[in-house]
């Protein structure tokens, strides 16, 4: 596989350095439960823009929760949640869909429309946004090339390998080009140098001035990217949020 | 709603966007089932309507034309027929409302029973009454008047006005109108009822499909249009299919004719052949309307 040099100025030209100063996603004192007792209890933390943080802890802590409590896909059973200064409890369905266009999400269980090429389904959200998908060829071309999915651009999705759908997850998630960037496990089925590369977009990313927030169990991956930014660890712990410390 | 956000929806809809109609995925089987159903709706729908037409048409002429005759009878002895028919015809003339009464001749009277008894009967023989012809005029005559003077002067009279006969026959095309009209409700309803249900079983069918589309940040409406538009276009095409071979049937039917009386009027007259062009609008209209509130209740109850 041939990885080309990182190019990606004319996708990321455009980051908007709004809401510079307050929090991007800030949650309040946030609580969370199934049904089955407390997953999450007074819970607080601000993400300010540009920032990079991995959150970590034992599988089943409740990381993905959290995540999706930062996107809206879940609303907090107690505290409050607030996205680029709305309470997201507030929104409606319409302003939920403009919240997602600024959050990129990779899932843990990247979930693509199946019938649908890759390549379209990386074009996803330019399309349900009603983009002109002929303006934005190039630039996703260039993405495709960079995640090193070029060859299997029109290939289905159930056809891809796990590193191959993730691949394929990140690059939906930023083709938008959002203010945040949530990654749920993201190098969870990926090789080493694949994870690097992954993260060296991360990385990138969050040079150009986005929000980074990225759930994984890869210490060494939260090593390699300590190297190249300033990122903040986070740990799920007791039903609470403890910053790491050095020890990693 | 604005004109131009109607406008620019029925647009979207009709020309509708290539792209968004590929991210649901196609459904061959279910298609189809939609396509036939709303044709065989449509088949059904031409023929109601065409019943309706007839049935009013029906009524209408019944009313008109038995309206506007009655008919008097003189029973009386042979001597006295002639003088009894000359008073009748006197006392007719003379009530305002009658625009003309002429007694029918031996030929006629004899043309009238022919079906019943064969041409060769005497009628001479037989004491046949007389029958007097009396044409309404607009407006009409007092029958009970009439009555009560044509029985103190003519005993042997009779007035038939066709009130009788004409008012169960009125009524029966009217009910035939009304069962038709029902009908084309009831189909109306049904398709409504069909395409609810196919469309909910598509938008159950794609649960996945909405959620990814939900995480890209689709809103609802885009969601729901894919539906819609898939839906109305089926519903459409289906319809017209069945409204040709319903329109076929009915004018492949025998025309109307005087022998055949109602049955043979069962069909469309003149501008009344436009009217079935309405039934697959109507069922594109139904589908609609039965798509955006299926989708619209989905699309709620999800996060
Ligand atoms: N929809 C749900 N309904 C009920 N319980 C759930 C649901 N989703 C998750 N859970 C439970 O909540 C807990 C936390 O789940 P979560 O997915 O947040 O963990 P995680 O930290 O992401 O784990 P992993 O590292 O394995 O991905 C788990 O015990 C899980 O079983
Ligand atoms: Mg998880």
């Amino acid at each position: 596989m041939d990885l080309g040099p990182l190019k990606l100025s004319v996708l990321w030209g455009k980051t908007s350095r709004q809401n510079q100063g307050a929090a991007v996603i800030e949650l309040d004192n946030v609580g969370y439960n199934y049904g089955g007792g407390e997953l999450l209890s007074n819970l607080s933390i601000k993400l300010a823009p540009g920032s990079f943080h991995f959150l970590t802890g034992p599988s089943g802590a409740g990381k993905t929760t959290l995540l999706k409590l930062c996107y809206g896909a879940l609303t907090p059973t107690s505290g409050r949640v607030r996205a680029f200064n709305m309470d997201v409890k507030g929104l409606d369905r319409d302003q939920m869909a403009l919240l997602r266009r600024r959050v990129g999400v990779v899932h843990q269980d990247c979930r693509f429309l199946d019938h649908l090429p890759v390549i379209e389904n990386i074009a996803l959200p330019l399309i349900v946004s009603g983009r002109d998908l002929s303006q934005e060829e190039a630039n996703l071309r260039e993405l495709l090339n960079w995640v090193g999915l070029a060859e299997r651009a029109d290939a289905l999705p159930p056809e891809l390998s796990g590193g191959e759908r993730q691949r394929a997850a990140l690059a939906r998630s930023v083709i938008l080009s959002p203010d945040v960037i949530i990654a749920d496990e993201p190098t969870g089925n990926v090789d080493w140098e694949m994870s690097q590369r992954l993260l060296q977009l991360l990385v990138e990313l969050n040079r150009m001035g986005k929000t980074i927030l990225v759930a994984t169990h890869d210490l060494s991956l939260i090593r390699a990217a300590k190297n190249q930014v300033q990122a903040r660890v986070l740990r799920i712990w007791d039903r609470q949020l403890h910053l790491a410390g050095a020890d990693l | 709603m604005s004109a131009d956000g109607f406008g620019g929806r029925l647009r979207a809809l009709i020309i509708g966007d290539a792209q968004a109609d590929r991210v649901v995925p196609p459904s061959g089987f279910t298609a189809q089932l939609t396509l036939f159903a709303a044709g065989a709706m449509a088949f059904l729908a031409v023929f109601a309507l065409a019943l309706s037409l007839a049935s009013g048409r029906l009524a209408d002429r019944w009313a008109d034309e038995l309206a506007r005759a009655a008919t008097l009878r003189i029973n009386a002895p042979a001597e006295q027929r002639a003088a009894q028919t000359e008073a009748a015809l006197t006392i007719l003339r003379q009530t305002p409302g009658v625009a003309s009464a002429r007694a029918f001749t031996a030929e006629e009277q004899a043309a009238l029973l022919a079906p019943w008894f064969g041409a060769t009967v005497p009628l001479d023989a037989l004491p046949v009454p007389q029958l007097i012809e009396v044409i309404e005029d607009d407006p009409g005559y007092d029958a009970t008047g009439l009555r009560l003077r044509l029985q103190a002067e003519v005993p042997g009279a009779v007035l038939d006005d066709h009130t009788r006969w004409r008012e169960p026959l009125v009524d029966a095309a009217h009910s035939l109108r009304l069962l038709a009209v029902v009908s084309i409700l009831l189909i109306t309803g049904a398709m409504g009822a069909m395409i609810t249900l196919a469309a909910n079983a598509a938008l159950a069918a794609n649960a996945q499909v909405i959620e990814v589309l939900r995480l890209v940040g689709a809103q609802d409406s885009y969601i729901a249009q894919a539906f819609i538009r898939r839906f109305t276009l089926r519903a459409l095409s289906g319809a017209l299919v069945g409204m040709v071979f319903g329109m076929l049937g009915v004018w492949l039917m025998p025309a109307a004719s005087e022998e055949g009386g109602f049955l043979t009027g069962l069909g469309f007259q003149g501008f009344g052949w436009l009217l079935p062009l309405a039934i697959p609008l109507l069922g594109a209209l139904v589908a609609y309307v039965a798509t955006r509130r299926a989708a619209k209740k989905r699309l709620g109850d999800l996060t």
